[in-house]
């Protein structure tokens, strides 16, 4: 299978007061048409860097991103889910979503129909004109991936975008937007801390060394379970076996 | 009373009136334009801050005298004094407030494919709404006062003139019912700002 999305040796390192900073060294890993990929690593190891040099928000020092994935300026290769919703209190939800075909000018009859169709089918219609302080933590969660998909993304960048949620409340959006990019055939990049998300979430999974962040290993993720679904995911009896896997890279060499 | 029967005081108040609302209307206007420009490029707003916490500072009072030297003795110089002593405020508070947007809602639209334009058209200004209008509401005050002081020193109609002329001639009922004029001008003035604000923060 070719890879939709190649990083061949991404170096990347920022200035401070005090200098070169060298955030990430030598990273490469493949993406795949429909996977999710995970990348995992300690805090401040660059993960969130690796999404802004995807997206073409950073540019790498060193290295190169290979990208076969067909975009044009309606639909571009790659949308960005944060980890706050960020939906705006002075518009309304359906103002929200489309708030990305509106910056770049192609509200069309087919965008706005394509909009309506997203809230419906994931059950925002309903609340379409409420304002985004009127719904819970988990609906705000799927209009800001409303939002992003309304551009029709390729590939999604996920940047811990569960972490700001109580933990219930953090596996019932898992599960959903689980769901939705998996129906929507989207392929997924999840950025997290946590290993058992993603490990549920996720189909390989990428751990990083701490700063200047480097690929420590790549895990391929089969669990025995009949239909994958984050939730499912968790009772799988390979999950225990990942679980202690990646908590051992995580944890080598820090203590 | 001969002011009311030759409908002279009405010519004085509509006069003060005009030269508030085109001062207010004026610096609303740059100071909204003026933060826009320092929020979008952060070189010149290091270098311009230090004189507008100056000149913020400096007792607007004092410029009077040039500015009748400068604009001669007529309406401009007061519109003129009206707008110097609020528009400095008004640029500090707004540009304050557009500097401390929160910057991952900036980075949103960045990551949605938008432009700085777009930053400051869907963010920055919608998210400083309410910093506008309120510093609207204080300006509104603030360009009456700047009015009155202009009348005092180089008009000959308006409710200032009518003050400090009353005062020349001892005719002090002229002078405290301009000044109670003004205070129902100040809070009807506050009142049609306030109302705007409901209309538009409902709508928005």
């Amino acid at each position: 299978m070719k890879p939709v999305l190649e990083l061949q040796n991404i170096d990347f390192s920022y200035n401070t007061l005090t200098g070169e900073t060298k955030a990430l060294k030598n990273v490469s890993f493949d993406v795949y048409a429909h996977e999710f990929l995970g990348i995992i690593g300690p805090s401040g190891c660059g993960k969130s860097t690796i999404l802004s040099l995807i997206s073409g928000l950073l540019t790498p020092t060193g290295g190169i991103i290979i990208n076969h994935l067909q975009s044009d300026s309606e639909s571009p290769a790659f949308g960005y889910m944060l980890q706050k919703d960020h939906l705006f209190e002075w518009r309304s939800i359906y103002k929200n979503v489309i708030l990305g075909p509106e910056i770049h000018h192609c509200l069309t009859p087919e965008k706005t129909g394509f909009v309506q169709h997203l809230l419906e089918e994931y059950g925002l219609a309903p609340f379409k004109d409420a304002r985004p302080s009127q719904l819970s933590g988990g609906m705000r969660q799927r209009a800001a991936l409303i939002r992003t998909l309304a551009l029709s993304p390729q590939m999604l960048l996920l940047d811990e975008p569960f972490s700001a949620l109580d933990s219930q409340t953090r596996l019932s959006v898992s599960e959903d937007i689980y769901q939705i990019l998996r129906k929507e055939g989207k392929s997924a990049i999840l950025v997290t801390h946590d290993i058992s998300e993603a490990i549920s979430f996720c189909d390989r999974i990428v751990v990083l060394s701490k700063r200047p962040g480097s690929v420590k290993k790549i895990l391929d993720i089969s669990l025995s379970v009949a239909e994958k679904t984050p939730l499912k995911a968790r009772n799988a009896p390979e999950f225990r076996h990942y679980f202690n896997e990646l908590w051992g890279e995580l944890h080598v060499g820090t203590n | 009373m001969t002011l009311i029967p030759e409908a002279v005081i009405f010519k004085h108040i509509g006069i003060t009136l005009l030269e508030t609302f085109i001062g207010f209307i004026l610096v609303t206007f740059i100071g909204i334009l003026i933060s826009v420009i320092l929020w979008w490029n952060k070189s010149i707003s290091e270098v311009i801050e230090p004189y507008l916490i100056a000149l913020n500072s400096l007792p607007k009072t004092a410029l009077a005298p040039v500015l009748i030297v400068w604009l001669g003795n007529n309406m401009k110089t007061i519109i003129v004094c009206a707008i110097l002593l609020a528009v400095f405020g008004t640029i500090i508070n707004l540009y304050t407030g557009f500097a401390t947007t929160d910057p991952d809602k900036l980075l949103l639209i960045t990551t949605l494919g938008g432009t700085k334009k777009d930053g400051l058209f869907k963010v920055v200004l919608p998210e400083n709404f309410p910093a506008i209008i309120s510093s609207m509401k204080v300006n509104i005050g603030l360009c009456l006062v700047g009015v009155i002081i202009g009348e005092f020193l180089v008009a000959n109609e308006g409710l200032g003139y009518l003050i400090i002329y009353g005062s020349q001639v001892f005719k002090l009922d002229w002078v405290m019912m301009s000044i109670v004029i003004l205070c129902l001008i100040a809070a009807g003035l506050y009142k049609i700002i306030d109302m705007l604000e409901k209309k538009y923060m409902s709508k928005l």
